[in-house]
């Protein structure tokens, strides 16, 4: 492994060195700055008030006792809020359904409005001088709630007579539809065999070790507010508050994400306790700081997943898939959190071709509203569930029509690109079966046989499933982002400054939460300079320095945000050369650079780095006729496609029917990423991802009481997330075809994982039990009644 | 939490005077009862700590068995030689509690007087018909166990030491519920002085002992026989992660695999 302080040697380029990650010393030892460590002058502590209940009208709310408990300085509600015209949080996402209206974008309130939607809902801020007085004071607030019948059930939401919003009476926020439907009935009336599944896509709660974190501060000096926040996109956090929530000029907000523990996805939203806390900062006249307990992550967290659908396949009598149709309804949750209404449309049905040549697919989705907390994207947001979708019904297509399912895969791979999908989407390059040749190499499925007799002597089940993903991350081009409804751009910015002495800071759009850019960013930019990795600082996570970016989310970061920092560096060399041209008394035609040195071409005149980063800022003989002093550039890249990883996985599994306990045998990734830049945080985010799925397909549920709406799983006594004594160690390959389209050749890799284990798990699972279907989690009691023939 | 006096004396004379008066707790381990203070679920005006009381650590063989002081914590009593040699049952059980930050504080008297339903240490007791001492009295293990988060104790009455007969053929296998990591089902055979019990946790509102298996096992002590017990539903836990089928079922699953374990020995 490499070691960020070695000098830069030209033999051994960075990209593709596995350097240390710089991150974890400090997170290792305990030196990070997390949200919560931030503590500021004047600090008070702010505690929210949540609804008990799942739906409610709130008939009133006393403060009189809460207010005069000790240490207590305010408490703002719903009331506060609407007396001050603060407008709700939007939707940055807009789908229209099959009949052309637009979503239904009922309000999404900071704290309550007459009515709570779910538990957890906020009621009211409590900010006091300690964080348990305000806990305390908390206790003291009397609501007077009517309590209403909870909307729980996701396929009865938009037939039950019970509405979440007055103004959405059936539920439903969009019903939308995309494909050729014509296409694929006119290929299922002559279609020799159809193959029919039905799936529900768990919910999930994030669980990023960070719980969320905010600090608020108002600074009276220049009427400005600072927002210390755990997040992963400072700047559209900033966008959103300021344009549409808060209507404060941008100029006077600062948004600092500092270390992350973890998102996943879940830390991209805007929330309404960060906003509440900014207006509140103002009115209090100090900052006020809050920081979630696990208990108010789980209920309020935005939740994962949560689909119901049915699916089925086309094929003609050889297994060639025809046509694929698809019906999906996807929880929405209370309110409309930020992206949530793209991602069981756009993030999801484009992705519906999977690794096939299918040439008709249509799918419908409606999206519903229930009294639960609010669902967005969570690690693949989308692409996991098209993906066990297309897994599970093409590795049950594989047993109906009594064929190998690596065969039927095979057969129906797309071979030439660029590939244009029936669904939107056009692959740009890609090798499948190279991916699944190999994954069947490392997993020996030819011994696999051997493997299940040695098994059922032993009286244990064994099973081996397949999961052939792809995925379009890596996003996206802004134009055909706001073609499909983005109200926002989906470009990233970079800026590179380069210092007079050499070195150089990186100020990037996109954000770490865990992915290690500090590392990999670095590699990247000492490559193309020619200088050692330790040279170069990357800033990230904070408005104040760094120019617009998107954030960090649908592996898009070393895609988009490392080729807007390519752009930078090579305006740097750019200007570098004429500089260098002008010392050399050369033509700025005649310049090369390479290795960290100028040099005129054909000839051995050169200059290093270093001088010509000290005369861009002492420019004593320098063309300032031509050029300005300085070397610091800047650059937006806005992608001309997705990126589109994909991969082949073979899970293998032994089951023990007496109690349905399992164990995974081996697990096998193969994944084609394009180039790679740090092969140790690859693997350890396919790692993370593959864990992240298995928990999924294992064991994770989120479970509300149909009922009373409550959750039921509302910590770790009963949310069962996978330790490492559940996971096994994996085989890990890469077999990759570089990006066309940026120019460090890369993919994305961080929700690859995520995305591509569940259907390998369950497929697994079910050829070890003969049956055709088994739910997520698969717990081991659905498992010993499979396994034991017992109704689910 | 809400705010308590915090008193750790050295003496249990001196512990006794602490308690006295009303709206006391004794700390143990603390592993369930700070948590459920931090949740706010638990509150008292005052915590009498016990941790000091040196004599309440104890672990000394004791005639024909081994007796267990009520502070003694899991990590003691697993690497015990003591509990190993004479109840080895007993020091695996304890070192399947919880992970090592828990083992090295969960105390064997916090765990049977706290009493939850999905707890270890209840199985092993009445698997060995161990005697709880208390500050009043000795209770026999049939008579401790009573209801949900419920013994035989008076207000106010301090577990001293837990005494275990010696049993062998004894084994506790603990079948894992996924989240929590307490016993889904956890099952304690042993073959006593008086003969077979079998102790099992985690099926109902309290640890009870498994008179089918019993029977069973005293005709025929082999994992097949408990294994063809077909447990009765009643009263039988059903939540997210077992119905009172599964559970049933697994009552005599997990039983075989603690014989098993028992005549491996």
């Amino acid at each position: 492994m490499g070691n960020m302080n070695e000098p830069f040697d030209p033999s051994k380029s960075p990209i593709g060195q596995s350097v240390r990650r710089r991150e974890d010393r400090r997170f290792i030892t305990g030196n990070a700055n997390y949200t919560d460590d931030v503590v500021l002058q004047g600090q008070t502590f702010g505690v929210f008030l949540r609804s008990p209940h799942a739906h409610a009208r709130i008939r009133s709310i006393d403060l009189a006792a809460a207010k005069a408990a000790p240490g207590v300085v305010d408490i703002i509600t719903g009331a506060e809020l609407a007396d001050a015209k603060v407008g709700g949080l939007p939707c940055g996402w807009l789908i229209h359904s099959k009949d052309g209206t637009p979503m239904k974008e009922p309000a999404h309130p900071v704290l309550a409005q007459g009515k709570v939607r779910h538990v957890g809902d906020q009621v009211a801020l409590i900010v006091a001088e300690t964080l348990l007085q305000a806990k305390d004071a908390a206790e003291l607030v009397v609501v007077d709630y009517e309590e209403l019948p909870a909307v729980i059930d996701l396929s009865a939401a938009d037939s039950t007579g019970t509405s979440v919003h007055d103004d959405v009476s059936d539920n439903t926020c969009y019903d939308w539809g995309h494909g050729d439907k014509a296409a694929v009935d006119a290929a299922f009336a002559k279609a020799a065999k159809v193959t029919k599944l039905s799936f529900v896509n768990n919910r999930l709660i994030p669980n990023a070790i960070e719980p969320r974190a905010a600090n608020a501060a108002y600074n009276r000096s220049d009427e400005s507010y600072t927002l210390y926040v755990a997040n992963q996109n400072p700047h559209v956090e900033r966008l959103l508050m300021c344009a549409f929530v808060l209507g404060l000029p941008e100029s006077k907000v600062r948004v600092i994400a500092p270390d992350v523990g973890g998102g996943f996805g879940s830390k991209i939203f805007l929330y309404p306790e960060d906003v509440a806390l900014v207006w509140a900062s103002k009115r209090v006249g100090r900052p006020i700081k809050w920081t979630a307990e696990r208990s108010e992550s789980f209920l309020t967290d935005a939740h994962g997943r949560d689909h119901v659908s049915t699916a089925e396949l086309a094929m003609d009598q050889d297994g060639n898939f025809l046509a694929l149709r698809v019906k999906t309804i996807a929880n929405m949750g209370a309110y409309l959190s930020t992206f949530a209404s793209a991602v069981p449309t756009i993030l999801y049905a484009t992705l519906l071709a999977g690794q096939y040549k299918t040439p008709a697919i249509y799918a419908e989705v409606k999206a519903v509203f229930t009294n639960t907390a609010p669902v967005d994207a969570y690690r693949g947001a989308g692409r996991p569930e098209a993906t066990y979708l297309v897994e599970r019904i093409v590795e049950q297509a594989a047993r109906d029509m009594k064929m190998d399912p690596a065969e039927i895969r095979k057969k129906n791979f797309i071979t030439t690109f660029p590939y244009a999908t029936p669904v939107g989407l056009t692959y740009d390059v890609g090798g499948y079966a190279a991916h699944l040749d190999k994954a069947m190499e490392l997993a020996d499925v030819k011994g696999f046989p051997a493997r299940k007799a040695a098994s059922a002597a032993k009286g244990k089940k064994r099973g081996l499933g397949y999961a052939c993903y792809i995925e379009a991350c890596g996003i996206a081009p802004s134009n055909i982002a706001g073609a499909l409804g983005a109200r926002a751009g989906l470009f990233e910015a970079g800026e590179v400054r380069v210092h007079p002495t050499g070195t150089v800071t990186v100020f990037t759009g996109s954000h770490s939460h865990g992915q290690g850019h500090e590392t990999t960013f670095a590699q990247v930019v000492a490559a193309r300079l020619g200088i050692p990795v330790g040279n170069v600082e990357i800033v990230h996570g904070d408005t104040g320095r760094v120019p617009f970016g998107m954030g960090t989310y649908g592996s898009r970061s070393l895609a988009v945000g490392g080729t807007a920092i390519v752009k930078a560096v090579d305006k740097v060399i750019a200007k570098g050369k004429k500089i260098a041209a002008h010392l050399l008394e050369a033509a700025d035609s005649d310049i090369e650079f390479e290795n960290g040195e100028f040099k005129v071409a054909g000839t051995d005149k050169k200059i290093a780095w270093g001088n010509v980063s000290l005369t861009a800022y002492v420019p004593h003989n320098f063309p300032l006729d031509k050029l300005e002093p300085g070397l610091n550039e800047n650059a937006f890249y806005d992608p001309t496609n997705f990126t589109y990883p994909a991969g082949s996985y073979i899970c293998e599994v032994e089951v023990d029917s007496d109690t349905g306990k399992v164990k995974i045998e081996q697990f096998v990734a193969v994944d084609d990423f394009g180039n790679i830049v740090n092969p140790m945080i690859v693997e350890g985010q396919v790692h993370g991802g593959i864990a992240q799925g298995l928990g999924q397909a294992m064991m994770e549920a989120c479970a509300y009481d149909p009922e009373s709406g409550q959750l039921v799983t509302g910590s770790y006594m009963d949310y069962a997330m996978p330790r490492a004594i559940d996971i096994p160690s994996f085989k890990i390959a890469t077999t990759n075809t570089p990006c066309s389209h940026n120019p460090l050749g890369v993919k994305g890799c961080g929700e690859a994982g995520a995305i591509g284990s569940p259907p390998a798990y369950i497929n697994a699972l079910t050829d070890a039990l003969g049956v055709v279907d088994l739910a997520m989690p698969a717990t081991p009691e659905r498992v010993w009644r499979a396994a034991n023939g017992l109704p689910a | 939490m809400y705010a308590f006096e915090y008193q750790r004396p050295t003496s249990r004379d001196a512990a006794k005077s602490a308690a006295a008066g009303a709206d006391t707790r004794y700390l143990a381990g603390g592993q369930s009862l700070i948590q459920a203070m931090r949740l706010r679920l638990s509150q008292s005006e005052r915590l009498v700590d016990l941790g000091a009381i040196a004599d309440l650590k104890a672990i000394k063989a004791d005639g024909n068995g081994v007796t267990i002081g009520a502070m003694a914590t899991h990590a003691s009593v697993a690497s015990n030689a003591d509990v190993k040699r004479i109840a080895p049952a007993i020091a695996e059980l304890a070192g399947g509690i919880g992970d090592p930050m828990v083992r090295n504080m969960g105390t064997i008297g916090g765990s049977i007087a706290n009493a939850d339903p999905a707890a270890c240490y209840p199985a092993g007791v009445l698997a060995f018909n161990a005697t709880i001492h208390t500050d009043r009295r000795t209770i026999a293990a049939d008579d401790f166990f009573t209801g949900l988060w419920e013994t035989a104790l008076q207000p106010g009455e301090l577990i001293t030491a837990i005494a275990f007969p010696a049993a062998q053929k004894a084994a506790y296998v603990k079948y894992k519920q996924q989240a929590s990591r307490f016993a889904l089902i956890g099952v304690c055979v042993a073959q006593t002085a008086g003969g077979v019990r079998v102790g099992v946790t985690g099926a109902k509102g309290h640890a009870f002992r498994a008179t089918e298996i019993e029977n069973a096992l005293a005709k025929s002590f082999t994992p097949e026989a408990a294994k063809a017990v077909k447990m009765p539903t009643t009263d039988i836990n059903a939540d997210l992660h077992g119905s009172a089928e599964y559970r049933a079922a697994m009552i005599g699953v997990i039983a075989s695999r603690a014989v098993a374990a028992a005549l491996a020995r």
